[in-house]
């Protein structure tokens, strides 16, 4: 196991020195300027800002100073948010896309494996029916537009919660539940298929010969079997809910990360797409590592060991 | 049930740490929250309090660095500067005390300030605070664009300090006394007085400034405030949402009638509406076109046409482009008229000129800019087809195909479109291809002259029709796209210093300049005039815009019935 993970650390640190190096030269061919007051100025005052950011060098050198920061974990400084620290900017958004993004794979996940196991308990009953419906909508249904309707027919029509903003707890149910539509349906799919298929195995023939409870084979030995394919997913998953939450964020008004990394690409801020995607990547690679951990924790049978297996 | 205990400590662990979340963004504005949420959060606005969303958080508050009018607008009303503009766009004297006293040749400006002007922390506003502040914006190190922008050319010496390194004290700004500022300019310029309205030109503490260091204006307590609000919450440029408080040392407090202004970035027009609708918010951002239809003839929405225009730039390094009959026949054959009406459909009206309507007024009958020259270039198919007919058999082709750079958003796609059908349809052997593309690579693109037609706009930063002139002289920094006229050149020289203390001549000088550029010369084809369209509450009284840097004032605002 200690080999294994170390190993596994050694790849995580050189996939990401990988995404990094890939990201720089490839937002380099993006053509632009990153002063949003280009066609102000003139030539020469252009030339002395692109001389204060370093811009003027070649993009080896560029490439070389960059990485030599990262290492001493400085992200530079945003053109759009006149010299703040990219960690500043990241730090002062993380918060509502974070919070936004758990609450909608908490609730998404809970209630999408529910949904899962009654739908193959109740195997081709009105309860399987309506389940998949909710289902397919989630995964057909583009968030925008769930979003939108909830927005309105909540919010302006029934007055229930607040339209928009991000004030408390009260301010984040909408967009919860705008946003956890879609993990709701990846669970509920895969739980029910995978519950379906457990049910029908042997041991759960014996447990019942054994009289065990209806519930009883449900919870204690149908579902810990069948969650396994649903954690697989739900690493990938949260990290999608936590930086994809774009639209969402925009339709409630949410000062969060999404539209900012948005933005950045659009006014080709360079530092600050670099440290949205060195941070969304990292959160990436360490979900799957993670993941990888819970399946031992979760299936005995599977065991985790050093390369030669 | 092991499983189901594990869901639930992961539940328990993750609401503990989402609190935090929450925690942390509400920590500094817990008087907001704890009412906010409840049903009657309409009825707060009682007071004198006013709820207004914004396109974008706050970018920058070092006055100095800004460049957005998001930045610009919250500087206006939480700072002030010699001048101010009010609500009939004219500029009034606000930290100067009366109009200054101007040199004979109009190249020397003496400032008198405010005895009873004072910062936040109760130091006098000095003369040595806008000397320092605009060598500051004059210093490479800072990596202030509007500063030398908006200098070089005007302020004397300003182009030696930031170009050459010149010594920041030969710039043509002195504190003469402690409350006496004489400022040097390179050439009489008589819109002076309303650039001093504009941010970049704002005072600065130098000794609050130096003190804070690296931390200046990146959080509501490190700047200091001398308008008629302070910043009484803000965490700096990723703060969503943000408030002013009445500033009770402002020395014009008495007419202020708001005590508290809460702000909220919404960057989609439709949240934005929702939000009024429902009561949360008073003033919406500005309306996307396809909401504006569904408000026409509602008192609350509030239009004004912006000095912002629209036109398509032909590149002169086309051999094509070089012919004037070409030129015109494409300036002519758009129906603009259509594509106000159907496309855009949110009031913008069809541009025959190139210095919009509704922008500035002759200095001594009020006359509008736009009366002397009236439309030029206007939709004439005819006409065009026969320019384009003789234009064709001059180059000696029967064929011609242009690339047309426009914007890559869905709006500007589509009205790229209905121009581009309207070229091909209305002139017979024209091929377009729409090369539609980001913001900054369009810029890029208009400097290196890579494009035959280009569909650019232009919004000007100070009131006089010069910001628009300026932009056609040969080898200007806007110019790009080759346009050479010796008689426009002329024309903006002698309204720029044989005329510089005539304001009658040099306007009219300005209008036939215009009359070149278009009627004689054809190098543009002006396109359309945008208009702005926002909600208002009706409670909301004397709602305050502006045309050039700063949008909004709050000042002049009261709520009531």
């Amino acid at each position: 196991m200690g080999k294994y993970v170390l190993q596994r650390i050694f790849y995580m640190a050189l996939t990401l020195f990988i995404v990094i190096s890939l990201t720089f030269f490839l937002m380099q061919l993006i053509p632009g300027s990153p002063f949003s007051t280009a066609a102000k100025l003139s030539d020469s005052q252009l030339a002395i800002m692109n001389a204060k950011y370093g811009l003027d060098q070649p993009l080896p050198v560029q490439y070389a100073m960059y990485m030599g920061n990262v290492l001493q974990g400085d992200l530079g400084v945003s053109f759009q948010f006149s010299n703040t620290p990219v960690t500043e900017l990241i730090a002062g958004r993380i918060g509502p896309s974070l919070s936004l993004g758990l609450q909608a794979m908490i609730f998404g996940t809970i209630f999408g494996i529910l949904l899962g196991i009654i739908a193959a308990l109740r195997q081709n009953t009105w309860l399987d029916y309506g389940s998949t419906f909710v289902a397919v909508l989630g995964k057909s249904i583009p968030s925008f537009v769930f979003a939108a309707m909830l927005q309105y027919i909540i919010g302006v029509q029934l007055g229930w919660l607040p339209v928009a903003f991000w004030r408390g707890f009260e301010y984040s149910i909408l967009p919860t539940i705008a946003l956890s539509i879609f993990p709701i349906s990846i669970a509920a799919r895969f739980m029910r298929t995978e519950m379906i298929d457990v049910l029908g195995s042997d041991y759960i023939t014996l447990a019942k010969a054994k009289g065990a409870s209806g519930y009883e084979i449900a919870f204690k030995h149908a579902m810990r079997n069948a969650l396994i394919p649903v954690v697989t997913v739900l690493g990938p998953l949260t990290v999608s809910l936590i930086t994809g939450s774009l639209v969402v964020e925009r339709v409630f008004a949410i000062p969060g990360l999404g539209e900012q990394f948005v933005t950045s690409i659009n006014v080709l801020d360079y530092s600050v797409i670099m440290g949205t995607t060195i941070l969304f990547a990292s959160l990436f690679i360490f979900t799957v590592f993670v993941v990888d951990i819970l399946y031992s924790i979760i299936d005995p049978r599977i065991r985790l060991s050093g390369g030669n297996n | 049930m092991r499983k189901f205990s594990f869901l639930l400590v992961l539940t328990l662990v993750a609401s503990i740490f989402l609190a935090a979340c929450y925690g942390g963004d509400n920590g500094s504005d817990d008087a907001g929250s704890d009412d906010a949420g409840s049903d009657d959060a309409g009825s707060e606005t009682a007071g004198q309090e006013l709820r207004v969303m914004e396109s974008s958080a706050i970018p920058v508050m070092d006055t100095i660095m800004a460049s957005d009018t998001v930045s610009f607008t919250t500087m206006n009303n939480v700072m002030e500067g010699l001048y101010r503009i009010n609500a009939d766009q004219q500029e009034v004297p606000a930290l100067a005390e009366g109009e200054p006293e101007v040199s004979e040749d109009g190249k020397v400006y003496t400032f008198k300030i405010r005895e009873d002007a004072v910062w936040s922390n109760g130091d006098p506003v000095t003369a040595n605070d806008f000397v320092y502040a605009w060598q500051r914006a004059l210093d490479p190190d800072s990596g202030s664009s509007y500063g030398p922008y908006l200098m070089e050319g005007k302020i004397a010496g300003a182009s030696e300090v930031f170009n050459d390194g010149a010594d920041p004290s030969t710039l043509g700004a002195k504190a003469i006394d402690e409350k006496t500022l004489e400022v040097t300019l390179v050439k009489p310029i008589s819109y002076f007085n309303s650039l001093m309205a504009f941010p970049t030109f704002f005072p600065q503490n130098q000794a609050f400034v130096e003190e804070q260091g690296e931390d200046y204006a990146t959080s509501a307590d490190t700047i200091l405030y001398n308008g008629p609000f302070v910043l009484e919450n803000w965490d700096g440029s990723t703060d969503g949402e943000w408030v002013y408080a009445k500033n009770e040392d402002y020395w014009d407090a008495d007419n202020v009638a708001l005590d508290k202004i809460t702000f909220n970035e919404v960057k989609d027009s439709q949240t934005a509406v929702n939000a009024y609708e429902s009561g949360e918010a008073d003033i919406t951002t500005k309306l996307s076109s396809e909401l504006v239809p569904q408000y026409e003839g509602d008192e609350n929405m509030v239009s004004w046409l912006e000095p912002t225009v629209f036109w398509i730039k032909m590149n002169q390094t086309n051999e094509a482009l070089q012919n004037e009959n070409i030129r015109r026949a494409l300036a002519m054959a758009i129906d603009k008229q259509s594509l106000t009406d159907n496309i855009f459909n949110n009031g913008s009206i069809p541009a025959n000129y190139a210095v919009p309507k509704e922008f500035v007024q002759h200095p001594e009958t009020g006359a509008d800019f736009r009366e002397a020259n009236g439309d030029m270039l206007t939709y004439n198919v005819e006409e065009a087809q026969k320019f384009w007919q003789q234009g064709l058999e001059e180059l000696g082709v029967d064929s011609l195909e242009l690339r047309y750079l426009g914007g890559d958003s869905e709006a500007a796609k589509t009205s790229d479109e209905f121009i581009k059908d309207q070229l091909e349809t209305n002139l017979e052997g024209l091929t377009i291809t729409l090369e539609s593309v980001p913001f900054s690579v369009r810029l890029e693109r208009d400097t290196a002259l890579d494009y035959d037609l280009q569909m650019a706009g232009w919004g000007p930063d100070y009131l006089d029709p010069i910001s628009f002139s300026d932009l056609w002289i040969t080898d200007g920094g806007n110019n790009n796209m080759a346009y050479s006229s010796e008689e426009y050149d002329r024309l903006l020289k002698e309204a720029e210093t044989t005329y510089a203390n005539d304001p009658v001549k040099r306007w009219e000088t300005l209008q036939e300049a215009e009359r070149v550029l278009l009627e004689e010369d054809a190098a543009i084809v002006p396109i359309y005039q945008r208009q702005s369209n926002i909600l208002v509450n009706e409670n909301v009284n004397d709602f305050t815009y502006h045309f050039v840097g700063p949008e909004y004032s709050f000042y002049p605002i009261s709520m009531g019935e």
